[in-house]
């Protein structure tokens, strides 16, 4: 295998290719355009179908209806598109379609800027649309790890036939980093989907519904979700650790954060301080028992995002007041420098 | 060992390319390398800057806070990043588009008439190289000819290969200029 | 702030002024944009009417965006698509105020498609200047629904193949039939003598609304040089000889005129 240099953007898009991607719906936003581009570019070339929509909206749903019809399919927006989708994606859910979602995030609410943030946690992992049901999501923290979760998210998503979502930020797209991809997928190893729309032809119809007007039969519809999640949450959990085995500070950090949080660790132990990291990869479902785990002995646990305190949330939630759960953010697409993290994790390491 | 290298100028001065250049010259040696852009419609028209790290171990921040080495191509660009050269660092600056000498006595400085070398060779736009040899005879991580495969690499790769030859000669005139500073080494 | 403009030498007289509904910040639009012409026709409009301090602007997503700093008249952002919802309710709720969006073809011929006819449709008492760029040119050059068939865009690489991505949307000429609106119309300003015909035109849409006539739309096709990847003087050219060809100029809806 050879490595490419390649934009996270362009990473993931020929990782979604290689993955088997037969339906790609878009609508431009900054800052995911090279992956629009990437996709205009070389999805036709390969058997696959670019379309650009007239509106986000429009995206979701031809993807819900390539999803229906049987095909691996795809949609990548950033925040504000993410939200236009949110309708559809419920209805993906609904409908136990598996389909995948790209949100390179940036600086919100409203329009915002196209900086780098994680201010879009909460929507990704609690729901963003309405019902209850949860994506599966993945925060990959360097090119090549987003390829590798592209791929990742189409084969769960089929498993489970619940949507797959992408999160990471406006950096991780625009960087460049040596990525070595795998060979594409064997069409023959991609799961059957008995349940798609490609005509009643010699058995009952299939139907795709996301409704049932009755509440018990709803009900049941439901409790098939929960199970699904259930399952997930028992067999999908994934994480980095990096120094925590002697750790008296432990910084709980995702995607870009998780990556620069790596720089900080290495530099505060260069000091003295004892620090580690977690980096959930998954944040639904979100790491909770490693981090409890880490909770009973490390005194203190700093959870360091591009938001106001979205994931922190979760990390209290492990911790349960077992060790002290600072939080330090930044805000509107600034991005923190390791120094500016390292004079955080001192003032608690210390303090 | 792990290097940060900052690339600032106007937007159209080549910047992205040459860190470009360099990273992709770093990785066919076996380096680990990230490339950074600073992104968004600042760059229409108005400053562009990339942040370049060469490591031999898996890269953590592809932010740097105090780079090993800047590449100033203009007097805003200098002026925004002198200051966070770290120490014992390195400067280079196209010395064609900035008038001063540099305010830091702590860090080596390679002034580099980059306009005025690439208007020689009667290619005006390849002020980038120019100085991306000079940084390279500097740094000495990443051997020139590496750049000079890197460079070709993402000429082709825009169908612009007729202009190899006058950008190889342009790394390799910033290679020796940079010499002229780094004589005892 | 110092004006060097006032500085007239003697013996001469001014006779071009910055309109007074236009700020002092310099517009960032790329050289050669038409948004530039656009704008400062608006203001001509607004100085002429004299309606500076009722009259309220919407910028949604696009170059349109960095409108609101360029004039001294109040300004709201809408989210992409929703400018002439967003006029809706204020115009609704406060009937006093002069209102006016200001949006590329993206914005209302793409994703703002319904807002724009349903507000067309509901004769609603707005002023809708649509630029028509062919391309979306803020998030870099991606095909827009009035892209020309052929016409290269970051998003049709080997070109706008119609088979796949259809048509140029022609918005205006559909806006046309609906009874709903008052005033519909398609202008340039490639050159002076359209640029005049487009201040005009953009003066009768203010006017309506201070008559109470009901919708109306300026449409101005116009270039995206930066995107088109020519200097401006041909990119004005390309207007000329192809976007007019799908775009023809003119009224195409003058209720009761
Ligand atoms: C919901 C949403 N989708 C996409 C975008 C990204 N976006 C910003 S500007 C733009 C298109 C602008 O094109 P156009 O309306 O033609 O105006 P122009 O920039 O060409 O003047 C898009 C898609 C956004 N900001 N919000």
């Amino acid at each position: 295998m050879t490595r490419m240099l390649l934009r996270g953007n362009e990473a993931i898009a020929e990782a979604a290719i290689r993955s088997g991607l037969k339906c790609y719906f878009c609508y431009p936003i900054t800052p995911q355009g090279e992956l629009v581009e990437y996709m205009a570019r070389e999805l036709p070339k390969r058997g696959g179908v670019f379309l650009q929509a007239e509106s986000e909206v429009a995206a979701i749903n031809m993807v819900y209806g390539a999803a229906a019809a049987g095909v691996r399919t795809m949609t990548s927006s950033s925040s504000p598109g993410i939200s236009l989708k949110q309708e559809g994606i419920s209805y993906l859910a609904g409908a136990r379609l598996p389909a995948v979602i790209v949100n390179m995030m940036r600086g919100g609410p409203g329009l915002g800027n196209i900086a780098p943030a994680q201010g879009d946690y909460f929507q990704a992992t609690k729901g963003g649309g309405h019902g209850d049901y949860h994506l599966i999501v993945l925060a990959p923290s360097t090119v090549p790890e987003a390829a590798q979760l592209v791929m990742l998210a189409f084969e769960l998503s089929d498993r489970y036939r619940v949507p797959a979502m992408i999160l990471a930020d406006g950096m991780l797209g625009q960087m460049m980093e040596p990525v070595e991809l795998p060979p594409p997928v064997d069409p023959k190893g991609i799961p059957q989907r008995p349940w798609a729309v490609t005509g009643a032809k010699g058995r009952p119809p299939n139907v795709i519904l996301s409704f049932d007007l009755e509440p018990q039969r709803l009900k049941e519809m439901n409790l098939v979700l929960q199970e699904t999640y259930r399952e997930i949450e028992r067999n999908e959990v994934r994480w980095e650790e990096m120094a925590t085995d002697d750790a008296q500070i432990l910084i709980v950090a995702y995607g870009t954060m998780g990556r620069i949080a790596k720089t900080v660790v290495r530099r505060a132990r260069k000091e003295g301080i004892r620090a580690g990291l977690l980096r959930p990869i998954t944040l639904w479902p979100f790491p909770y028992e490693p981090i409890r785990r880490l909770s009973e002995r490390v005194p203190t646990v700093l959870t360091v995002e591009l938001s106001a305190g979205q994931m922190w949330e979760d990390v209290r939630l492990a911790v349960e007041g077992r060790a002290k759960t600072p939080f330090y953010g930044e805000l509107g697409g600034v991005v923190p420098t390791p120094k500016e993290i390292l004079s955080e994790v001192k003032r608690h390491a210390t303090g | 060992m792990e290097l940060g290298v900052i690339f600032a100028g106007f937007g159209g001065q080549g910047i992205l390319l040459a860190g470009k250049v360099l990273a992709r010259a770093g990785m066919d040696r076996g380096l680990e390398v990230t490339w950074l852009p600073s992104y968004g419609p600042e760059m229409r028209g108005g400053t562009a800057n990339c942040t370049v790290v060469l490591a031999d171990e898996p890269i953590g921040s592809p932010i740097v806070d105090a780079p090993q080495a800047l590449v100033a191509m203009n007097l805003p660009s200098l002026d925004r990043f002198e200051g966070r050269v770290a120490k014992d660092g390195l400067i280079v600056y196209n010395s064609s588009l900035i008038p001063r000498a540099l305010k830091r006595s702590d860090v080596r400085g390679i002034p580099v008439p980059a306009n005025d070398i690439a208007r020689q060779l009667g290619s005006p736009r390849t002020i980038n190289m120019v100085a991306l040899g000079a940084l390279l005879r500097a740094l000495g991580a990443v051997p020139l000819e590496a750049a000079e495969e890197a460079m070709a690499h993402e000429l082709r790769a825009r169908g612009r290969e007729r202009l190899i030859e006058v950008n190889q000669r342009a790394l390799a005139r910033g290679f020796s200029e940079a010499g002229k500073y780094l004589g005892d080494r | 702030m110092p004006q060097a403009s006032t500085q007239v030498p003697e013996g001469y007289v001014k006779a071009f002024f910055r309109p007074r509904s236009l700020s002092d910040a310099k517009y960032t639009y790329c050289p050669g944009c038409h948004h530039g012409i656009v704008g400062r026709l608006i203001a001509e409009a607004i100085d002429e009417l004299g309606i500076q301090d009722r009259t309220v602007g919407i910028a949604p997503v696009g170059c349109a965006v960095f409108l609101y700093q360029f004039y001294r008249v109040d300004f709201v952002q809408a989210a992409h698509g929703r400018a002439c919802a967003v006029a809706t309710g204020i115009k609704r709720a406060n009937p006093e105020l002069v209102v006016f969006s200001y949006q590329g073809d993206g914005d209302l011929a793409a994703i703002g498609t319904a807002e724009t006819v349903h507000a067309a449709n509901r004769g609603e008492n707005i002023t809708v200047i649509f630029v028509n760029n062919q391309v979306y040119g803020m998030t870099g050059g991606e095909m827009a629904p009035t892209t020309l068939p052929g016409q290269r865009t970051t998003t049709t690489p080997e070109g706008r193949d119609v088979r796949l991505t259809g048509y140029p949307l022609r918005i205006s000429e559909m806006l046309a039939q609906l009874d709903g609106p008052a005033y519909i119309t398609r202008q340039s300003v490639h050159d002076v003598r359209h640029i005049q015909m487009a201040r005009r035109a953009i003066l009768k849409a203010f006017r309506n609304q201070l008559e109470g006539k009901g919708f109306s739309l300026v449409e101005i096709v116009a270039a995206c040089p930066t995107n088109l990847k020519l200097p401006p003087p041909q990119a004005n050219r390309w207007v000329a000889e192809n976007a007019l060809k799908y775009f023809p100029l003119g009224d195409l809806k003058v209720k009761g005129g």
